[in-house]
């Protein structure tokens, strides 16, 4: 019986603050869009960061005939120099951060090149002996990439050392950037909506204090007293996070699609892990709109 | 029942207590009047037994305890035993008198078949059979303060406090009312009511206790009330 009752106050509070329950959804369904949609770029960045980093190689390139560094002014990389700088990278000192390492031949890179290119005209043009060979270290800890830099950089007979990472770290710090606005969006509109949700619960408890004030007086606990207000709150925010859920949801589900076909290569997260952040934004809404009516009500009914 | 030891209530310290060191002992299955001119502290005697406030000295003691030390969340317990009525009703508008009633009951979590068969034999009592279906409004001021009676005991309090439930009705009416007043403590109920109407203090004979200025100046069995009258000779 008291659910019932509380219910049926719930509904004639939801609909006599109509207009102002209609904002509360919309202010939460944009702020967390936004949070929701920081925390995909957060999962889409840890996700390429956990897929590329894995792959990622430092490459170590050996001199050809027209490399222009120091290193290389006695020409092409000669056999001994060759020897010389694999078993430094395969030797003791650098085991520990060293997992792998590959040679890469010229005849190697032109058929990585071709691959990479297939459909380009440029693939015609290239010969082998304009394409570097090549050591590719695979590190333990990819942040170590000055060990190798400086251990190999200066010798004869290597050209350049290149961290890929480099190029990628480029691509994560607009990301993180993009995420970090959207997180800064997130906070300005969840503020409003807390500020919101409080003040809509306070303008419903001030518009019904007569019947609060009679529950009172009939014994009707605090709970029974303040648990429809609480409860239009969450049900406001609650309705926001739907909105948001399936705005996220559906636009995720686009971008994914549309950008895995852009670039097949690189791995998006997957739509179960959309899925399993929309009920932490549905809990986060009404967690929120609980604890901000409950304390906007502290002040305002009364027991 | 209820007992005031050297109660002083101050609401703010610049004017005197609205209660000065009362001390009075209401019991069990009595009917008091309490009498006295405006301000001299009736609403706030009876605001103390309901813990709406608390005295700034002494000890309230409402069914053997003492309100003091009832904490808050065990106060909706304390106002379900008892039961209260106003002068200005306190009707829920939108609600029917059914409604109304039923609506103590609800809040205290009473199952819908109790409040089914409870709040017609309650309404009967109160003399409003057949009109539980009318709104607030249109029901006569008689009427409203008997839904009101009629909200307050259907929890069967032990004790009834009414604040001037005569207030807005004229001399046949409030005689309903003192009826029903009379039924209810008939059967139990301790009921303090707070009136400044002599004629109806006059003509129940019940046990009368005066206040002026926040003070008891007379407690009699079987009182009558002249005060109007002494104010204005004095
Ligand atoms: N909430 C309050 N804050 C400050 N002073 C109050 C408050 N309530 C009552 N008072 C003061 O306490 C005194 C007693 O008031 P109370 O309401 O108890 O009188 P009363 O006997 O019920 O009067 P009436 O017959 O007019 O209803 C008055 O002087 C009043 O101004
Ligand atoms: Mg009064």
């Amino acid at each position: 019986m008291r659910i019932a009752f509380i219910l049926s106050e719930v509904g004639s509070g939801l609909r006599r603050n109509l207009s102002m329950v209609i904002s509360v959804v919309l202010v939460t369904f944009i702020s967390l869009t936004f949070v929701g949609a920081a925390g995909l770029l957060q999962l889409q960045i840890s996700q390429m960061k956990g897929y590329w980093y894995d792959r990622v190689q430092v490459a170590v390139f050996l001199c050809v005939d027209n490399s222009m560094s120091p290193t290389c002014a006695a020409g092409p990389v000669t056999a001994e120099q060759r020897a010389s700088i694999r078993a430094l990278l395969e030797g003791e000192n650098l085991s520990r951060y060293v997992s792998a390492v590959e040679y890469e031949s010229q005849d190697d890179a032109l058929g990585h090149f071709q691959d990479q290119f297939a459909n380009s005209p440029i693939v015609e043009s290239v010969t082998a002996d304009q394409l570097p060979e090549s050591f590719r270290v695979s590190l333990v800890d990819a942040e170590k990439y000055g060990i190798i830099d400086e251990a190999f950089s200066s010798l004869p007979g290597v050209d350049v050392v290149s961290d890929q990472r480099e190029l990628l770290e480029k691509v994560f710090s607009v990301m993180n950037r993009a995420s970090l606005g959207a997180l800064l969006v997130a906070g300005v509109m969840t503020l409003c909506a807390v500020l919101l949700i409080a003040t809509t619960i306070r303008l419903s408890a001030f518009s019904r204090r007569r019947e609060t004030g009679i529950m009172g007086l009939v014994g009707a606990s605090k709970a029974v007293i303040q648990l429809p207000f609480v409860l239009e709150g969450v049900i406001a925010a609650v309705g926001g996070a739907l909105l948001a859920s399936g705005t996220l949801w559906l636009s995720s589900d686009f971008l994914i699609t549309w950008l895995s076909r852009l670039y097949p290569e690189t791995a998006f997260i997957s739509a179960q892990q959309v899925l399993l952040l929309l009920p932490v934004l549905i809990l986060l809404a009404a967690l929120l709109a609980g604890v901000s009516s409950l304390l906007a009500l502290r002040r305002y009914v009364k027991v | 029942m209820i007992r005031f030891d050297n109660v002083t209530k101050i609401y703010d310290q610049k004017s005197r207590p609205a209660l000065h060191s009362v001390s009075l002992e209401v019991n069990r299955s009595e009917f008091v009047f309490l009498v006295g001119a405006s301000g001299s502290g009736k609403s706030t005697f009876l605001r103390l037994v309901l813990k709406e406030d608390t005295a700034s000295r002494g000890a309230v003691h409402v069914a053997g305890r003492n309100v003091a030390d009832i904490p808050g969340w065990r106060v909706p317990r304390l106002r379900r035993g008892i039961g209260v009525v106003f002068q200005d009703f306190r009707l829920l508008p939108n609600k029917t008198a059914f409604a109304n009633v039923a609506f103590a009951m609800q809040v205290t979590g009473k199952s819908r078949t109790v409040i089914r068969e409870t709040v017609p034999d309650v309404l009967r009592i109160v003399g409003l059979e057949g009109k539980g279906n009318r709104m607030p409004h249109e029901l006569s001021g008689g009427e409203q303060q008997r839904v009101a009676i009629a909200r307050a005991i259907v929890n069967k309090p032990a004790i009834l406090l009414a604040d001037e439930p005569t207030g807005n009705l004229d001399p046949t009416t409030s005689m309903g009312i003192m009826n029903i007043l009379e039924h209810v403590n008939r059967n139990g109920t301790t009921v303090v009511m707070a009136t400044h109407d002599n004629t109806i203090v006059n003509s129940l004979r019940k046990r009368v206790v005066e206040l002026q200025h926040g003070r008891v100046v007379r407690d009699e069995a079987q009182g009558i009330y002249v005060g109007e009258i002494r104010a204005a000779a004095g």
